[in-house]
Formats: structure tokens, sequence, C-alpha cells
């Protein structure tokens, strides 16, 4: 065996592992004075990582383990945008991490993070069902340990429980799935399954095994009922990780796997798609006005942003993935934003993350208002911020596959969105408050990242390149 | 750099120079600055069109200039005027400049104000100068958002109300407009967004018209205050500060207008030849309901506000008429309500902040203790009922003159009825200069009331002069747009 073909085209992952070990010894090594810098540490880790991995070095597709693993270079972008929203996530952090209970075990999340990352690229590159299976668990388990981080707090602990027995059951569903196509299809090879796929009943009920599984993940209605309690409960660092990365992974991988093997039925899982889609924008929206808890907020705000994702998957072309990856890209940058926010005010207020402790937030920190404002813009799809280009295109992408009534609905549902985004703006800037959050200074970390968001909301849409850039290198547009 | 470029460009810049802006002088002097170079530069705009069109240059859009900006979509930045834009851009100017001084006295988050207040002209501007569908969607987009900050933080009564029922519906316009794009570019098979090019291709079918064309017009109707989606737009004006009432119903409701006669009858003709009727009813109802409901009202702003239901519908009223006349009364009646309307928003204004209350059953005699303002605020009055040498009668004028030209029994009746608006406009706005401006004052408190002070006389004699240089010099301005109105209409009827 040619190993050579490992690490030409493994490099992102065998770089991801080199980070892991790192940070392992230095949390063995490191004294008490040295953990003191360990965000600075694993973020610079991580900046050199994201700066040697981000270039697509290779122009065409190749297998590795004779197609186990799938080297193409949209998966690569995808795998960079990842690391990126790790690094923001990590530098958004530290605050929580300096804390009394959690400052020991700063390694731990780390390394935890790392891993679901590893996982997730093993899953992105995936050429077989058992190789993107594996991706996946490795992604989730560690996970579960992450939204229980806080364990010594009900909630969080309740939050870990709730996480890993549903996610449990969508890994078996899926696996249940998974050895039907074995059945009737005789192979798992992405590549050899697609001639194998008939549109026999059994397979379409395997179809929707398998779509359940993925479905858990991205926190699609109906099967999101984890999602507002687990997000609630877990750290505020690990939510937002949970609701942009872990996300941006599955929708990216539930698309390449509906391209590439199921083509053939493509009418079942488009019809499936429809009634979720439609499902997880209204239901998510109709229950985000009701929320009184931000992150409880937020988790049913990436709910129906989920159900958008959806809509670049829907579409099955070249045009649609580009839009979506766009699309993660502008919604990570927002969503990173507004958990940056909300993480940082947590912690410099004794934990409030009440909708109504953010009354008159202006008066007292106008920057983190107006950042806060800003993301929750790009997220309701207003100009000039990027989430208004994101949405057209993922929008004119649908609308080009003849779902002119699913685009429809959607914008409607932009509307919805808008007011229950707006009613958080209200509270900012316009309802009075006795004593509001009182101002603080953010540490650098978060405020590293906050410019970051910043930066990618202003100029994700306006610079065109990105755009360009991704279609270019993904599908030679 | 396109000369146009600068209209949204400056905007842009002054909100820079509001930022960096350390006390209430520098603000004023970033915001004065600014509007007087737009006004400026929108004045020149009117002199170099005028002198490309006297060299021959063709009657379509002039100054044009494009940019891709995201090929896969053929999305371009292309800009481009003709009379009708450059009409607008001159009232977008105007309103800025005067909106910055009706709002000279303000204290409260001053810098955080204009720096929305200039946000909501970028939009204006740019949707005046765009000729690529996405753009000018984006740029109408940004002019709605800061709506909601300015009413809800610096309006006044049941502002949070008011101001997200005025944007979720506004929002809810723009959600069909933006599927009615598509259906627009997908529909035609176009390989770009440019509006005049997709014009020129005229091959959407007429069962995918009949389909886009409601959508789009009710998207931008919204906007423009068509029945019954008007209901925004007097609770939004009344509880909106006043330089933000100026700009919202002196130009932001004219994109409405615009984006109904630029994009849904441009790009969509037959199915706006069918479905005309329609809307000529709704609007119908629109001018002759705000009317009949400015006579009921008792706060200053929802009067007017009413009245500005009433004049806007008769502006989509002139539009649906499709011919040449009443579409050149429709663009002046653009300007000419703008104009009055922001007059009259500066003074309820400036008469609020003496008074204290907008209720005309609290207010009279206001002649003997502010006699330049109730003067101004008599000659707004008259221009609103459209009194000749006035802009008001002019714009309406053209505007039943054309329409009457459309000699069978529907449109005879619907114009008929629309021109009643003209009497009952009379009724409730001469019930109102009597009640409130002359008899006696009968509250000791206002006798001690002081007249304008220089910054307000700027705003409203600039707007004077605005309002009667149209009225009385009616003809340049009216060329102007009747040139451009011409190849539109001529496009439509084919």
């Amino acid at each position: 065996m040619d190993y050579s073909a490992i690490f030409s085209y493994m490099y992102t992952e065998i770089a991801l592992a080199g980070v892991i070990v790192a940070v392992l010894l230095y949390d063995l090594i490191a004294g008490e004075r040295g953990r003191r810098y360990f965000q600075t540490f694993v973020c610079l880790l991580m900046l050199f990582f994201v700066a040697g991995t981000v270039y697509p070095y290779h122009g065409g597709t190749a297998d590795v383990f004779g197609g186990m693993y799938q080297y193409t270079p949209v998966a690569g972008i995808v795998k960079s945008i990842l690391a990126i929203g790790t690094l923001i996530v990590f530098l958004q952090s530290d605050a929580w991490l300096s804390r009394e209970d959690t400052r020991f075990k700063r390694g731990e999340f780390y390394v935890l993070t790392l891993s679901t990352l590893l996982g997730m690229d093993f899953m992105v590159s995936a050429g077989h069902f058992m190789m993107f299976f594996i991706g996946m668990e490795l992604a989730s388990v560690p996970m579960a340990c992450l939204v229980a981080f806080d364990k010594y707090k009900g909630n969080s602990a309740e939050a870990g429980a709730k996480f890993i027995l549903s996610a449990l059951f969508a890994s078996g569903l899926m696996l249940y799935g998974i050895s039907f196509f074995y059945g009737t299809a005789g192979t798992l090879y992405f590549e050899d399954m697609a001639a194998k796929i008939d549109g026999s009943p059994l397979q379409i009920l395997s179809l929707v095994f398998f779509f359940t599984g993925l479905g858990f993940k991205l926190s699609l209605v109906p099967f999101h009922l984890w999602t507002a309690d687990t997000y609630q409960g877990a750290p505020t660092s690990v939510t937002s990780y949970l609701s942009v990365v872990s996300k941006a992974a599955a929708a990216f991988i539930l698309t390449v796997i509906f391209v590439k093997v199921f083509p053939s039925v493509s009418d079942y899982w488009q019809l499936m798609l429809y009634i979720v889609i439609v499902l997880s924008i209204t239901v998510a929206n109709v229950f985000a006005i009701r929320q009184k808890n931000l992150k409880r907020f937020m988790a049913f705000s990436s709910i129906s942003q989920a159900g958008y994702i959806m809509l670049g998957v829907i579409c099955g072309t070249p045009y649609g993935m580009t839009s979506l990856i766009f699309y993660l890209l502008v919604y990570m940058a927002a969503n990173l934003a507004a958990f940056g926010v909300i993480s940082t005010v947590e912690q410099h207020s004794g934990g409030k993350t009440g909708i109504e402790d953010y009354n008159g937030l202006y008066r007292t920190n106008p920057k983190l208002a107006v950042i806060m404002t800003l993301a929750l813009f790009s997220l309701a799809g207003i100009p000039p911020f990027a989430g208004f280009f994101s949405k057209f295109f993922i929008f004119a992408a649908a609308f080009e596959q003849g779902f002119h009534v699913l685009v429809f609905i959607a914008l409607i549902n932009t509307v919805i969105s808008l007011y229950y985004y707006l009613l958080i703006v209200k509270a900012m800037f316009i309802t009075p408050n006795e004593n509001p959050v009182p101002a603080f200074r953010s540490d650098r970390g978060t405020r590293l990242s906050l410019l970051l968001c910043l930066a990618g909301i202003i100029a994700l849409g306006i610079v065109s390149s990105v755009f360009d850039g991704i279609g270019l290198y993904s599908f030679g547009m | 750099m396109n000369i146009l470029s600068l209209f949204p460009a400056i905007p842009l810049l002054m909100m820079l120079g509001l930022w960096l802006s350390r006390n209430k002088k520098q603000i004023h002097a970033v915001m004065v600055t600014g509007a007087s170079l737009l006004l400026g530069l929108s004045i020149a705009l009117v002199f170099i069109y005028l002198g490309m069109r006297a060299d021959g240059h063709d009657s379509g859009m002039v100054l044009t200039d494009s940019l891709m900006w995201y090929k896969p979509l053929n999305i371009e930045y292309s800009v481009g005027v003709d009379g009708i834009s450059v009409a607008m851009i001159l009232l977008s100017a105007i309103i800025v400049f005067t909106g910055t001084f009706a709002s000279w006295k303000m204290t409260d988050g001053v810098k955080e104000f204009f720096m929305w207040f200039c946000l909501l002209s970028v939009g204006v501007f740019g949707f005046f100068i765009s000729v690529d569908l996405f753009t000018m969607f984006m740029f109408y987009e940004v002019a709605l958002i800061p709506m909601y900050l300015l009413i809800g933080v610096w309006g006044t009564g049941k502002k949070e109300y008011s101001a997200m029922k005025l944007t979720l519906m506004l929002m809810g316009g723009s959600a069909l407009i933006l599927i009615g794009i598509l259906g627009i570019y997908f529909g035609s098979g176009a390989v770009t967004m440019n509006i005049n090019e997709i014009a020129a291709l005229d091959n959407i079918p007429l069962s995918m018209q009949r389909v886009w064309f409601p959508i789009v017009f009710v998207g931008f109707g919204v906007l423009g205050a068509l029945f019954p989606f008007h209901t925004w737009s007097p609770d939004g004006h009344a509880s909106a500060p006043t330089a933000v009432s100026m700009l919202h119903a002196g130009v932001l409701m004219k994109l409405g207008g615009y984006g109904c006669f630029r994009i849904a009858m441009y790009l969509l003709p037959d199915a706006a030849q069918e479905l005309s009727w329609i809307f000529i009813i709704l609007t119908t109802i629109s001018v002759v309901y705000g009317a009949f409901s400015a006579c009921v009202q008792t706060d200053l702003k929802y009067i007017n506000a009413y009245s500005s239901v009433s004049h806007c519908g008769l502006v989509l009223f002139a539009i649906l008429m499709m011919n040449a006349t009443a579409s050149t009364g429709a663009v002046l009646q653009m300007l000419s309500h703008g104009l009055m309307t922001a007059l009259f928003f500066a003074l309820i204004g400036m008469i609020y902040g003496r008074t204290h209350t907008r209720d005309i059953r609290e207010l009279s005699g206001l002649m003997k203790i502010m006699p330049f303002l109730s003067v101004c605020y008599v000659i707004a009055g008259l221009a609103n009922l459209g009194l000749p040498g006035l802009s008001g009668f002019v714009a309406e004028m053209t505007i039943f003159n054309g329409a009457f030209m459309l000699d069978d029994t529907f449109h005879r009746v619907v114009t008929v009825i629309a021109c009643t608006s003209i009497v009952i406009t009379a009724v409730y706005i001469l019930r109102l200069v009597g009640k409130i401006l002359y008899g006696t004052c009968t509250n000791p408190e206002h006798l001690k009331l002081t007249d304008a002070t220089w910054d307000e006389k700027l705003a409203v004699v600039v707007l004077i002069a605005a309002i009667a240089g149209l009225g009385l010099f009616p003809l340049w301005m009216s060329d102007m747009i009747s040139d451009s109105v011409l190849p539109v209409i001529s496009h439509i009827l084919n």
C-alpha cells in the first residue's frame, strides 16, 4: 500500500491529530503557570493549523484506503470553515474556562473539542458508510462530555444525558438503515452504491432511517426535541460550537450522500426534505417567539436556520452546494458573534441569559449591543450584511430547481424570524431597565473573536470573491 | 468613478464622520456638509442630465456604468438614471437637507440618530440610481430596516408597536418583491439582472407574468400605501420623530411607486395591462378612503398620514392608467407630495416641540403666537389641496387630465370617484387651518411660545421654495419627466 497518498491527501486529519497530541502533552507538561497561557497556546496552534490547511493543495479528487476516504477540494473548504469556527469558539471560551470550577480541566475542553472536530473531518471526507459512521460517532461521543462539562450544575448534566441518549438513539436508527443498505446493495462504498439503488421499498425505508439519524444531528423538526434543553444547559461556548460547527458538518455530508449515492431516488428524498424544511422553519419560528431565555431562543433560531440550510441540500446542484457552503460560513460568523456576546455577558453578570436581562444593554455596553444587533440582522437576512446575500443565493438556487412554493414559504418565515430577532434588538435598545447589566470589558480573546465575526458579517457579502472562490475551487464554476 | 455612485457614497462617508465626531457641533458640521454636498450634487445632476439629453443622448438610461459583482447569478452593480430617477434623487436630497435642519434641536442620542438617518439615505439614493434588480432590492431593504430603530428609539406615543408593525409589513412586502425578482430573472431566461436588458428581451411568458405581476405590485404597493396594506403608514408616521417622518413620507413611500412603475409594470407589461383593473379599484379606494379618514382624525400627524395615503394612492392610480400624461403626473405627484408632506411633518414637529400636543382640539389661535410657522402651515395646506401656483395643482391636474384620456366607462367612473378626493382634501385642510391657526388662543400656556428659529426657518423656506418653484415653473421638470416616461409607457403598451 502506498503510504504517501495518505500523507498527501489526509493532511488535514494528520495535522489535526498532531494538534491534539500537542495539546495533550501541553496539558501534561505545563505547570500551574503554564496553563494560564493555555488558550494562547491552543489558539496559536489552531491558527497554524488553519493557515496550513486552508489552501486546497490538490485540484482533483482522490481516493485513500481504497475509497474509504475521499479527498475532494470542496470537502477541504468545509474543513477549513469548521476549523475557523472552532478557533473562534476557543477564542471566546477563556473567560468561562478560567472560572474556579473549570480551571483545572481546560485541557480536557480543548482536547474533547478537537476530537469532535477530527471526527467531523473524517465524516466530511467519508467515501464509505462505515467511515462516515465512525466519524460521526467520534464527533458525538466527546460532544456529550462537552455538553455535561459543568457537571456540578444540574442543567448541564441533564443536557448531557439528553444529548447522549438522543444521539445514541439516532445512531442506532441510522445504523439500522445502513445495514439495510448493505443488505440490498451489497456494498457500502458511495461510488459503488449509486448503481445499486433502485428505489425498492426496503431501500426507501432505510433512506428514511438514515435521514432520521442525521436529522437528529441537524436538529430538524420533528427530530429537534433535544435541542432547546441541550442548548440551554450546555456551557455557552459548547452551545455555540454545537450550533455551528457540528451542524455545518452534518449538513454538508448529507448533501454529499444524497447527491452521490441517491441521485436515482431524488424524488423521494426531495419530498422528504420538502416536508422537513417547511416544518423546521415554521415550527421553530413559532416557538422562538415565546422564548424567555436567550440560549433557548438561539436554539430555536438555529433549528429554523437549519431549515434554510436544507434549502441548499434539496437542490442537489453544484450551484446549490456552493450556496450551501457560503450559507454555512455566513451563518457561522453571525451565530458565533451572537453566542460570543451571550457568553461574555453571562460570564460578567453572574450567569444572566434571560432576554429581559438584556433590557437596556445598549446604555451600558453599546459595543456588545451593536455587535449582537448586526449578528441578528445577518441571521434575519437584512442587507448589507452577509446573511442577506447567503439567503438570496440559497433561495435563488432552490427557485431555479422549481421549488417556487417552498421558497415562498421560506420567505414568509424570514419575516416572522425578523419579528423575534427584533424583539432582542428592542430589548437592548428600546426597553428601559432600572438595573441593566453593568458596563464591563471583555477579555482579549472574546474581543478578537467578535471582531473577526463582525468582519465576516460585514465583508463576506459585499466582497464577492469569497462566494466566487468557493464555487471556483469546488466546482470550477 | 461614476458621479452616481457618489450619492450612496456620501452618506456612507457621513456615517464614518459621525462615528468619529465627539460632540454635537462636529455632528452638525458633518451633517450639514454632507447634506449640502448631496443637494448641490443633485442639482448638478439635473443640469448634467438635461445637458446630455440636449446633446442627443439616448432617452433611456444615461450615465450608465456597471461592475460585475456575483458572476454565477449575473448580479452586477449597475447604475444609470433617466428623468424619473433624476427627479427622485433631487427630491431625496432636498428632504435629507431639510430633515437635517428640522432635527437640529435634538438632544438625545444625536450621533446614533443621524447615523441611522444616513444609512436610510444610503438605501434611498442607492435605490434610485440602481438599474440591477438585485442591487435595487438590496438598497430597498437597506432603506427599510433603520426605520425600526429610528421610530422605536426616538419616536413618540406607542412607538414600539408602530415600529414593529411598520417593519414587519414592509418586510413582508419585500419578501413578495424578492420572490417576484427571482420569478422575473428565471422566467425571462436572461443572463443579466439589468432591468433594461430584461425589458428588451421581453420574453416572460404571459402565464408567469400573471403570477408575478400581482406579487411584485403588491410588494412595492405596501410601501406605496396601497389599500388594504396601508395600515402601517398612519401609525408609523405618527410615532416617528420629525426628520424620519419627513424622509419616510417624503421619499421612502415614493420607492413603492417607483418600484411599481419600474419593475412591476415595465418588466411584466402584458400582465400589467390585463390585471390593472384590480389595482385601479384598490388605488381608488386608497385615494378616497385616505381622504375621508383624514377628515375624522384629531392628531395632526394622523391627519397628514392619511392624507399621504390618499396622495400616494393617487400616484399608483396614475401609473396604472398607463398613458404618458398620467404617468408624468404620477412622477410630478411623487415630487409634489414628497415636498409638501415633508413640509407638513416639519411644521407639525416644530409645533409639537413647542406645544407638546398634536391634538387639534387643544390647539387654537396659533397664528398670533407663531405667525411664521402658521403662514407656512397655510401654504403647505394650500399646496395639499391643489391651489394653482403650487406644486399640488400641477401634479393632480396632469394626473386627472391623463386619466380622462381613457374614454371607456370603467376608467371614467374611477377617475370621477378619485377626483372627489380633491374636494375632501379641501374639507379637512381648511377645517384644520381654521381650527388650529385662527380664532383665539384658549390655552394661556401657549401664549408664551415663540416663533421659529433660524434652523427651522431654513428648513421650511427651502421646502416652500421648492414647492412654489415646481408650481410656478412646472414645464422644465415635467418635460424632463415625460421625456423618460414615454419609452417606458410605449414598452408597456406594446
